[in-house]
């Protein structure tokens, strides 16, 4: 896929600023992302990156700074202020109930309730229609997992992680954040969550990945921001820089005016 | 092979009714008077009231947490509804619903405690259960109270079917499980305490907040423990300051033989049911062989500790 330098901002933030005490996690970062691509964000322990994310997805407010999302400014004081706008995020340590059901865990705070006075009032859920939805988000976005009502206990780890994705992606509107979701899979798991996490991409939905697997990262991502000492010290295209290079930028043993300027995105 | 097992409910939520059924096998072959229908319903009045409190404890447990206060609660109860009636007259229905009342309240003391003061329930109700054994002693001044009007003891009154007797308190009982079967099964509340038990932090993440779920879950504990107190008094035909004490293990120890574990998020309210009629069953056959009741306390012990070591070893299997 090229890049698309046309294609629309749906999420941008300018001069984003954090501190904790005397400690400045975020130091006027700024970050873009583009419709329909995965944009990966990269960073050494303590550059900005997971504070980065957390503005984005809510789970921190800003000191400073502003977010647009679809030109829109926003203000999310919680993580749920940016699911109610669309943005949804998968964390690396497998958030799911793992007793429950495949069905149960997609729907998980959002069940489907009966019609009329059942739903409404005595709040009952409508386990067939529930049912029926997760067989066809979970076709939709190829995971192939037989029976939706199996517990996620009995999976394997790339499968639970897979039932993560399809949820966000299930709900997203907007963006969907995923912090580290390759972490803690082995590597044959791993590449089933990145095939997964391709197919969100090209279902449309712009995602964010955070990874520290550089393979991973040069595998799928379109766009890479790397962050450094709070700030966003460049965007590159993986297609056209090597991953040492970028290793370097992100390490500050190479600045981005020693950078030729093709490799910036 | 594996097809078939996966069709099959898993061991614990089938192991209880085989205790059960065991139980009931032993006990026919030791005694004849056993096995009438006249011995069960007596077996189903005995569990009535700890019956009703394990449903609450049961919702708890659910949720990993734990409630050693419920037995002393449910007695706190008894004593409020019984005093209101008898020391200010007031009508039955207005007494029952103040004794409910303060249990309910005791439940948001507790779940109040757990939530916002982030304390763990086994320290919170260790302490509520000693408040309320000392309320309850202090209110009613250690005296039972003799004086109860008519239409607090109607769930003590029995129908007739064919030649066996049911108390209305038991029917009152089972309605109560059905309710709440469906309510944990059905219900988008009821699937939310399966998930705050089985992972609070990915619950959180959904958008749920658990706060709201376990307070709600220990407030309906003390409704449960309230309507438990109403058994209790129908039951006894008084209000008893000492009440409770038994009951207090026997409701933990119903849920834990029931299969739902101590760990949270697993088992079925259905389960509780059949735990509590192991306990009645146990107490119940031991006493037609002539067996001590300090024995009778020994072998429940043992059963719970059995119970949690098979929940234990199950969870291990899974994982």
């Amino acid at each position: 896929m090229t890049i698309d330098t046309n294609a629309p901002l749906v999420m941008k933030a300018t001069g984003l600023t954090k501190r904790y005490g005397q400690v400045t996690a975020l130091d006027g970062a700024d970050f873009e992302l583009r419709a329909g691509e995965i944009l990966a964000v990269i960073g050494d322990n303590g550059a900005g990156k997971s504070s980065l994310i957390k503005c984005l997805s809510g789970a921190t407010i800003p000191d400073e700074g502003e977010i647009f999302l679809d030109g829109q400014k926003i203000q999310f004081k919680s993580p749920i202020d940016a699911r109610r706008a669309g943005i949804e995020t998968v964390y690396q340590d497998l958030a799911v109930a793992p007793a429950m059901t495949i069905a149960e865990n997609l729907f998980l705070g959002r069940e489907i309730r009966r019609p009329g006075v059942l739903g409404s009032v005595f709040q009952m859920i409508d386990k067939k229609k529930m049912l029926e939805e997760s067989i066809s988000r979970m076709n939709d976005l190829k995971v192939g997992i037989r029976s939706m009502t199996q517990a996620v206990e009995t999976l394997s780890g790339g499968q639970r992680q897979c039932v993560a994705v399809a949820r966000a992606a299930a709900f997203a509107q907007h963006v969907v954040i995923m912090d580290e979701p390759t972490a803690a899979l082995g590597v044959k798991e791993g590449n089933m969550v990145l095939e997964l996490i391709r197919r969100v991409r090209d279902k449309g939905l712009p995602v964010i990945l955070i990874s520290h697997n550089m393979p991973h990262v040069f595998e799928i991502a379109d766009r890479i921001h790397i962050a450094r000492l709070g700030k966003r010290a460049a965007v590159v295209n993986p297609k056209k820089i090597s991953m040492s290079d970028t290793v370097a930028v992100m390490t500050g043993a190479m600045t981005v005016d020693q950078l030729p300027p093709e490799v910036l995105a | 092979m594996n097809a078939i097992k996966a069709k099959l409910p898993p061991m614990g939520t089938l192991g209880p009714f085989i205790a059960l059924l065991g139980a009931c096998i032993f006990f026919a072959t030791q005694n004849e008077r056993f096995l009438t229908l006249q011995n069960f319903s007596l077996i189903l009045q005995q569990v009535m009231v700890v019956g009703t409190i394990a449903i609450g404890q049961t919702l708890i447990i659910l949720t990993a947490g734990i409630d050693l206060s419920c037995g002393m609660i449910m007695a706190l109860g008894s004593i409020v509804m019984t005093k209101m009636g008898a020391d200010f007259g007031l009508p039955a229905p207005v007494a029952i619903a103040l004794g409910i009342t303060a249990t309910t309240l005791f439940g948001l003391v507790n779940g109040l405690l757990v939530t916002k003061a982030k304390l763990p329930p086994f320290i919170v109700t260790l302490g509520t259960l000693n408040i309320a054994f000392a309320i309850t002693q202090l209110y009613s001044g250690s005296q039972t109270i003799t004086e109860v009007s008519e239409g607090m003891t109607w769930l003590g009154n029995s129908f007739r079917i064919g030649q066996t007797n049911i108390l209305y308190g038991v029917v009152l009982m089972l309605v109560l499980y059905l309710i709440t079967w469906l309510f944990l099964r059905e219900t988008a509340p009821g699937r939310h305490i399966y998930a705050v038990g089985n992972s609070p932090e990915a619950t959180r993440l959904t958008g749920i907040s658990t706060d709201k779920v376990l307070l709600g879950v220990y407030v309906l504990a003390g409704v449960f423990y309230g309507l438990a107190s109403l058994l209790s008094v129908a039951r006894i035909g008084a209000g008893d300051p000492n009440a409770g004490q038994t009951e207090n293990l026997d409701a933990i120890t119903a849920v834990v033989l029931g299969g739902t574990s101590l760990f949270g998020g697993r088992g079925i309210i259905l389960g509780t049911l059949v735990g509590a009629l192991i306990v009645g069953v146990f107490r119940n056959g031991l006493t037609l062989m002539g067996v001590s009741s300090v024995y009778q306390i020994l072998v429940t012990g043992v059963l719970v500790i059995l119970a949690v070591l098979t929940d234990q070893m199950s969870r291990k299997g899974v994982r």
